[in-house]
């Protein structure tokens, strides 16, 4: 993992003092609510419904032990003793008081964490693939682009008042677990024919209002030009992005009204005039930073162990959690653990200050210290032992960590809705947990396969419903909650934003609606055909003829 | 408003030239773009230092060769939130190689002062409701930063 130097360290611990001034000030009234806006915005704070709302940036979604140790101790000393995984692999308290939240931010920059550019117009924290690293089929770790990307964007004195918010996602592999084609930016990195890294550069893509996959604006990108490339994309946007109305100020809007050719036009142009000047870092920078995400000490293990294999088959339900939750590593003998953050009935991405503490045990001592936030607000243990999976799925059960739904349909991805968010239009979390009991049956879920719901309160989509197999929006129809229903968004490498099928159907009806839908699916599926390639096989018609079927 | 250039709080020897104003024979005045595009011959006849004031959606290439024209260019920022203007500050420091005065003008608030500074900036039409000398801590809140920007000659 990224260790700070001074010059990390000390940033930090500068921007704590700053906002500890700002907080001062506002609490004192110099500042009015307007002006402390952006400053809080910009250390992560936002106003929500009942609250303050504090929301921590994860970088890249790489904790360590410590790190968690530190969020479980802010849970109950500032916050109710529980924390929110987000989309962004970020981490929300939901009940901070305003006059603790400089103490909060001193609290992780002890740990080398901050809450810089969580929310606001500016770049926000950027995200990469959960499996960094460790992913079988990886050509290259993102978590170093993903590291010079944090540091470029921080305090960027150009890039801090954009028209909009802006996010930059990398994915260093073939399989997309970045949704890198609905960020601002996706970053692809490829190795081209003279074995050179590089970058394919995906634009102006994007949930919220207007859903769109983003445009592929350059195919190669060498590695060492990516700072100038990044400023001349932001420098364009920041210059003409619309900042009249802020349902059009995002980048895809940009290119959707100058045509994405034109576009690339001008970065590249922009590009040309900067491209020599030290904006790029030197390799040896590159260099640093990837000697922090060098292999671990793994040892050298069978492929297959034998007791490993036993244990699976005597105990029928390690052996489910095995299947579902855990992956090959690229190490023989080694897999990834993912740890669902979604019981049955629970609140999709919530833990407990006691759940934090007991991932953390169980990466130091199984995990060399580490973990990953996935955007679909799981957790993971990245470097396990096969032979220590059984004692991790022992105690993962004690606290409720070990539902084997990984990426069935009660994996639902949900935004904190009206329970908590001021922009919400509808609930999100009860949602999620009506749909997650009526499907309780773990049989039932395996059989019906890889199935994600997502879930979004409101037309902001942070609940990414657009790229949910089946996604369901919130509104509010004349103060009564309704969803509107999509079906085949995908957020993988065959990036797709779902179809309407019909009218909104109110809260009360949602979950027979949604299990009409998948019965649909199992009707018609063929053998070991997955819920979105039926639907892109079949198209959306016989699921609209069932979904408003009632009996 | 309050004039700070190089850390502290001078008097503004300059005149803002609203462009119905007539324009007399001495002082140094900060004309709008669109009043050098109009009366630039005259502007330049007259033997006094000249300022000019960019809007926010006027960019650098506008007025970049002119540049010599200029002891003074004044980008404004009509609101904090429009961050255009930091753009334009880095093209006429690092692209165009302007080294006269570069003021932010507009709503310029104590928690941007720092940004600005760092993009080019050297003088601050202050409007914030602070003492100017308590804001003038803002700039050597942070001393540590990421990016290599601002590289534009500074003495």
């Amino acid at each position: 993992m990224y260790v700070y130097n001074l010059v990390d360290q000390s940033l930090v611990n500068q921007r704590v003092q700053q906002f500890r001034d700002q907080v001062r000030r506002r609490l004192s009234g110099e500042l009015n609510e307007e002006e402390f806006k952006p400053l809080r915005l910009m250390n992560g704070l936002y106003l929500q419904l009942h609250a303050y709302m504090l929301r921590v940036a994860i970088p890249y979604g790489t904790l360590s032990s410590k790190q968690m140790r530190a969020l479980a101790h802010i849970a109950v000393r500032y916050d109710k003793g529980y924390g929110h995984f987000t989309t962004r692999q970020n981490l929300q308290f939901n009940w901070p008081k305003l006059k603790e939240t400089p103490d909060i931010l001193a609290d992780l920059a002890d740990v080398q964490m901050h809450a810089f550019q969580t929310s606001g117009n500016c770049i926000r924290n950027v995200t990469a693939d959960q499996y960094a690293g460790v992913a079988v089929e990886e050509i290259a770790d993102p978590r170093i682009t993903a590291e010079v990307v944090r540091q470029w964007s921080t305090l960027h004195p150009e890039f801090s008042f954009l028209p909009r918010k802006f996010k930059i996602a990398v994915t260093g592999s073939k399989r997309d677990r970045a949704a890198v084609r609905v960020h601002d930016i996706g970053l692809i990195i490829k190795i081209n024919e003279a074995g050179e890294m590089g970058y394919e550069v995906i634009v102006g893509g994007g949930l919220g209002r207007t859903p769109i996959v983003g445009v592929t604006i350059r195919e190669f990108l060498p590695q060492q030009c990516l700072l100038s490339y990044l400023e001349s994309i932001l420098r364009i946007y920041n210059q003409i992005g619309r900042r009249d109305n802020i349902y059009k100020a995002r980048i895809k809007i940009v290119i959707h009204e100058l045509g994405a050719k034109e576009f690339t036009r001008r970065v590249e142009k922009e590009w040309k005039t900067i491209r020599d000047t030290a904006i790029d870092l030197p390799v040896g920078e590159y260099e640093r930073i990837r000697a922090f995400f060098a292999p671990l000490p793994y040892q050298s293990l069978p492929k297959n162990d034998a007791g490993f294999s036993h244990l699976k088959f005597e105990n029928q339900d390690f052996s489910h959690w095995v299947r579902g939750n855990t992956l090959p590593h690229r190490q023989s003998g080694y897999s990834i653990a993912n740890i669902s953050l979604k019981p049955i009935g629970g609140i999709p991405g919530d833990a407990s200050a006691k759940q934090m503490e007991v991932v953390a045990d169980l990466a130091e001592k199984f995990s060399f210290g580490e973990i990953r936030v996935a955007h679909e607000q799981n957790l993971v243990l990245p470097h396990v032992k096969q032979t220590d999976l059984y004692s991790i799925w022992n105690t993962l059960k004690e606290h409720n960590l070990a539902t084997p739904n990984l990426g069935l349909i009660s994996d639902i991805i949900a935004c904190p809705g009206m329970d908590y968010c001021s922009l919400a239009t509808a609930r999100s979390i009860p949602l999620a947990q009506d749909i997650s009991n009526r499907f309780s049956n773990l049989r039932r879920q395996n059989d019906i396969g890889e199935l994600s719901v997502n879930i979004s309160g409101c037309i902001n989509a942070c609940g990414h419903h657009h790229v949910g197999h089946i996604g369901l929006l919130g509104v509010d129809r004349k103060g009564e909650e309704y969803y509107q229903v999509t079906i085949g968004g995908s957020a993988d490498e065959n990036a797709s934003i779902g179809e309407i099928i019909g009218p909104a159907i109110p809260y009360d009806e949602v979950v027979d609606a949604i299990e009409r839908v998948v019965e649909t699916y199992v009707d018609l599926r063929a053998k070991n055909e997955s819920f979105i390639d039926a639907y892109r096989r079949v198209g959306k018609q016989p699921f609209k003829e069932n979904l408003y079927v009632t009996n | 408003m309050s004039l700070i250039k190089n850390n502290i709080i001078i008097r503004d020897s300059w005149n803002h030239l609203d462009d119905d104003t007539p324009l007399s024979a001495e002082g140094k005045v900060i004309v709008s773009l669109k009043r050098w595009q109009s009366e630039r011959k005259l502007l330049m006849e007259r033997q006094e230092p000249l300022g000019i004031r960019l809007k926010s959606a006027e960019g650098a290439e506008m007025i970049s060769d002119d540049l010599a024209h200029f002891d003074l260019i004044a980008l404004e920022f009509p609101i904090f939130k429009d961050g255009r203007s930091y753009s334009t500050a880095r093209m006429l420091r690092e692209r165009y190689h302007y080294k006269g005065e570069l003021r932010a003008v507009g709503e310029v608030l104590r928690d941007q002062l720092q940004f600005m500074l760092r993009c080019g900036f050297d003088a601050f039409e202050y409007a914030g409701k602070t003492i100017p000398e308590e804001a003038i801590s803002a700039f050597v809140e942070m001393d540590k930063f990421y990016q290599t920007v601002g590289d534009w000659g500074r003495t």
